[in-house]
């Protein structure tokens, strides 16, 4: 019966070594902390038809964060970076809102449908700046984006008069507060994104594209591909995603502040697709990574709050979260710590040739790392 | 035979990748003072067995013993302090940096931790001087050919070992160079077999890996000949003739080579395919003219650096040119960037695989679709049964190893890298390949089947042109030669019993067509 355990243990490796097995580890470590101080943590229930639990809540808070952290997943798949999100968030909401504000009805569906109209515009061309920019005139990524990042801010407060515009609009209210067969709208809006980011990119050849041209510039150009138009075409998705979101920022607070809404959102965005597994220097990508990791960001969030972190450590707890996170992620650093089992994927991993088989001996007795350095 | 105590033995070295036994069980051993050849086709294990010993790849079995005591190396920076230092295929430097920084990167004179950038200057200029080489130290290592910038490296790994690196380290105990003069011509090979020599005489143990088997015959002592990641034998240089060495190399009767030379090529050629006129970039080449039939065969013959890849290129569109235009198959290519030209049907290989050809990252078979992929647009998708067809087809036409689609291109050795970049663009169907250097770099039995692809492929009436320093390549393949000097084409040869490479050479010396 040597078989069966030979079998677990590879199925063990295969597991541990799947790209999104630290991420996933992570995030379900995260929520079990919360039982301890909130037993019913993971108990969902009914109330006037709407679903309400802690769980929900994680994904309702964290919808904006995780169509943010989509777009930059194939931004940063490219070899670039786009921290102007924040600020487009800003300018979407306080367009839409104060556009809505405006009209005698704010009930009435047409005048919510153009306003959203207009501000998702409005980010499109913030994307298509930030594209021109770094596809045409070969600025470096960080700067270019941090033109819209900084002057983008002045732009919606500009738009909403430095004051905070509150609205009363049910049908909008329901993009970012709503519900909708029992569960929160934004969950649907999310998963449509996830889904049409998914299937954009692996469907079509779209991702195969962005990942050559972020994985060799030169010699995707070389090769043909047209990186110009892929790399405005990323921009332009990162700021519609970003866009999306500031829609359901402002409508889920039914109001539009242009110096808070979205404040950093970039940097958390960031984070969450590296926790994902997406490489800051471009190339490979996993957008299932990244929604992971803009689920362990937001769950960190609220378990800082659930187990009663005094608030002025929230920031220093969520950075030891992340490094954890992160040195989690380096293959250098599981093999340093819990030895070869998990270490870097080599050897005995493989499993794929078949003659691999007779080695396994030598290299299980020889993978542990020593140093006999004369 | 009583022999010397080897200065470095290697046992039953064992390394593998993911789906890739790339060493099963290697012995080797290097003696003070001799000059040790590493032989074998590509993917036998070369570059493994050198990245084991240097502390770039973890070992997963097996002993090092360097000076009678047990070593393993987790770094580079190991495996130097302890006196291995080597020089790689292809260049790794830091071309933005100037040639002094990069021959004293990571172990930079210092004073109070700073920098000493006057020292640093000064050393590297006497070592520069001293082994008789004319660089300007603080000029950018950009600025030089691919050629000098390999001197520079084997400067750096020599450097180590006299005393100006700080007294640090043990002083160069091994000498590894690894296919470092595939890009250097003869007289560079010279200067650097001089260093060789003198490094030998000093006692230093040199490991030399190359595929050009004169050279191997030329200076070199012992030779140990690796297949498919297994030992096949350990001979003295003398001992082994340049037909046994080819048999153990690629472990069968030499036919191979045979083949190609009583292969003819098509005599009768089509119609024009391409035309070039005035076409020229300053600084890069001189405005040329130049014909392409269909299922020609076009060779490119110069020294280094005369200007062959710079006439590739603009003929292709990666450089834009100043002037002049081209027309294939009867109508004008706009040439603003590689895209016009593929739309047109030509395709290129770069000679610089790493750098203007692979994804590393990616796999083996996204890595071929590439180029077509690009050409259908991302909205265009090859059906997946199409794309794994396609894929299986040319892995097993051009014998990729290993064959498997999933492997990351990365992970394969140059001569399968090169064969991925041309299953790339034959997929294409391409009306005209341009390959630079393809055979740069991989083994003889690679090189030969290469050249047999392309005659075959000129038999299927594809035009080709064909980029490569050894002039018996270049005449063997072609129609016609192209003969460049100094970044201008000076003659067009059509090739025939009289054209020796002694005629070209002529003809490169005086500048103009006889």
């Amino acid at each position: 019966m040597s078989t069966p355990s030979a079998a677990t243990t590879s199925r063990w490796r295969a597991l541990t070594h799947h790209h999104l097995f630290w991420p996933v580890a992570v995030l379900v470590a995260l929520l079990l902390v919360n039982v301890p101080f909130t037993p019913d943590f993971f108990s969902i229930k009914m109330t006037d038809g709407h679903l309400y639990g802690s769980l929900v809540s994680i994904v309702l808070f964290g919808s904006p964060l995780i169509l943010v952290a989509v777009g930059m997943t194939l931004v940063i798949a490219t070899g670039g970076i786009d921290l102007s999100v924040g600020a487009v968030v800003a300018i979407t909401g306080a367009l839409t809102c104060s556009y809505i504000s405006d009209q005698a009805d704010q009930n009435a569906l047409s005048a919510v449908f153009l306003a959203m109209g207009v501000g998702l515009v409005a980010a499109v061309v913030c994307g298509l700046w930030n594209g021109f920019l770094v596809a045409r005139m070969g600025i470096q990524p960080i700067i270019a984006t941090l033109i819209i990042m900084v002057a983008g801010r002045g732009v919606a407060q500009l738009i909403t008069d430095g004051q905070i515009i509150t609205i009363n609009s049910e049908p909008y209210k329901l993009i970012g507060g709503g519900y909708w067969l029992t569960l929160p709208f934004s969950i649907f809006v999310v998963a449509v994104v996830v889904a049409v980011t998914v299937a954009l990119t692996r469907r079509t050849a779209l991702g195969l594209l962005v990942e050559s041209v972020g994985g060799n510039a030169e010699a995707s150009r070389l090769v043909g591909i047209r990186s110009r138009r892929i790399k405005i075409m990323v921009y332009v998705f990162c700021a519609l995603c970003a866009g999306i979101a500031g829609l359901m920022i402002s409508s889920n607070t039914s109001a539009a502040d242009g110096n808070n809404a979205g404040l950093w959102i970039e940097l958390d965005a960031i984070l969450a697709v590296v926790i994902g597994g997406t490489s800051l220097l471009g190339g490979r990508f996993s957008i299932g990574g990244t929604v992971i990791g803009a689920l362990v960001i937001q769950t960190l969030t609220t378990t800082i709050y659930t187990i009663g972190v005094p608030t002025q450590t929230n920031l220093v707890f969520k950075a030891v979260v992340v490094i954890v996170v992160c040195l989690l992620q380096s293959p250098k650093f599981r093999a340093k710590v819990f030895g070869a089992r998990f270490g870097p994927r080599s050897g005995a991993a493989s499993g794929g040739s078949a003659a691999a088989a007779p080695a396994k001996t030598v290299t299980t007795a020889e993978a542990a790392p020593k140093m006999e350095v004369s | 035979m009583a022999e010397p105590r080897p200065v470095l033995e290697m046992t039953g070295i064992v390394k593998e990748f993911p789906g890739v036994r790339a060493l099963s069980g290697v012995d080797f051993r290097l003696f003070p003072g001799e000059i040790h050849a590493l032989m074998g086709e590509n993917g036998a294990g070369k570059s493994t067995l050198i990245k084991v010993l240097t502390g770039v790849h973890s070992l997963d079995g097996g002993t090092i013993t360097l000076d009678g005591k047990s070593v393993r190396f987790a770094s580079p920076l190991q495996a130097q302090q302890a006196g291995i230092n080597t020089v790689y295929q292809e260049v790794n430097l830091c071309p933005n940096l100037s040639v002094a920084e990069n021959i004293f990167i990571g172990r930079e004179p210092t004073r109070f931790g700073r920098i000493q950038w006057k020292r640093m200057r000064k050393e590297a200029a006497e070592l520069v001087d001293r082994l008789g080489l004319d660089i300007d130290v603080t000029a950018p290592l950009s600025a030089y050919p691919l050629a000098v910038q390999q001197l520079v490296a084997i400067v750096r790994s020599v450097s180590t070992g006299d005393g100006t690196g700080d007294g640090e380290g043990q002083g160069t105990k091994v000498l590894v160079l690894d296919e470092p003069t595939s890009s250097l011509d003869r007289d560079e090979v010279l200067e650097l077999f001089r260093l060789m020599r003198r490094l030998k005489d000093e006692g230093v143990a040199i490991l030399f890996v190359s595929h050009f088997l004169d050279q191997i015959y030329e200076i070199c002592d012992r030779m140990t000949v690796l297949r498919n990641g297994t030992l096949v034998g350990e001979h003295m240089v003398s001992d082994l003739d340049q037909v046994g060495l080819i048999q153990l190399m690629i472990g069968k009767e030499l036919d191979k080579l045979e083949e190609l030379h009583e292969h003819q090529l098509r005599a009768d050629v089509g119609e024009t395919l391409l035309h070039a006129e005035g076409l020229g970039r300053t600084g890069r080449i001189a405005p040329f003219d130049l014909e392409i039939k269909k299922g020609e065969v076009v060779g490119l013959a110069g020294l280094l650096g005369s200007g062959r890849t710079e006439l590739a290129r603009l003929l292709f569109g990666a450089d834009q040119p100043d002037g002049g235009k081209v027309t294939v198959a009867g109508k004008q290519v706009p040439m603003n960037a590689p895209n016009d030209a593929i739309d047109a049907g030509v395709a290129f290989c770069s000679e610089n695989r790493k750098t203007e050809g692979l994804v590393p990252d990616l796999t083996v078979r996204e890595n071929i679709i590439l180029a077509l992929q690009a050409a259908r647009g991302w909205t265009r998708p090859i059906p997946a049964a199409q794309r794994d067809e396609l894929v299986a087809k040319y892995i097993k036409a051009l014998d990729i190893r290993p064959a498997n689609p999933e492997a990351r291109v990365g992970q394969l050795s140059g001569g399968n890298q090169q064969k991925v970049l041309l299953a790339r663009w034959l997929i294409t169907e391409p009306r005209l390949l341009i390959l630079d250097e393809p055979t740069r770099g991989i083994d003889i039995g690679a090189k030969a089947e290469i050249q047999k692809l392309v005659v075959s492929l000129s038999e299927d009436g594809m035009s080709v042109l064909y980029i490569a320093a050894e002039l018996e390549e270049v005449l063997r393949l072609s129609h016609t030669i192209g003969v460049l000097r100094d970044r201008k084409l000076v003659a067009r040869l059509t090739n025939g019993p009289e054209i020796t490479p002694s005629r070209i050479l002529e003809t490169i010396a005086s500048g103009e067509h006889q």
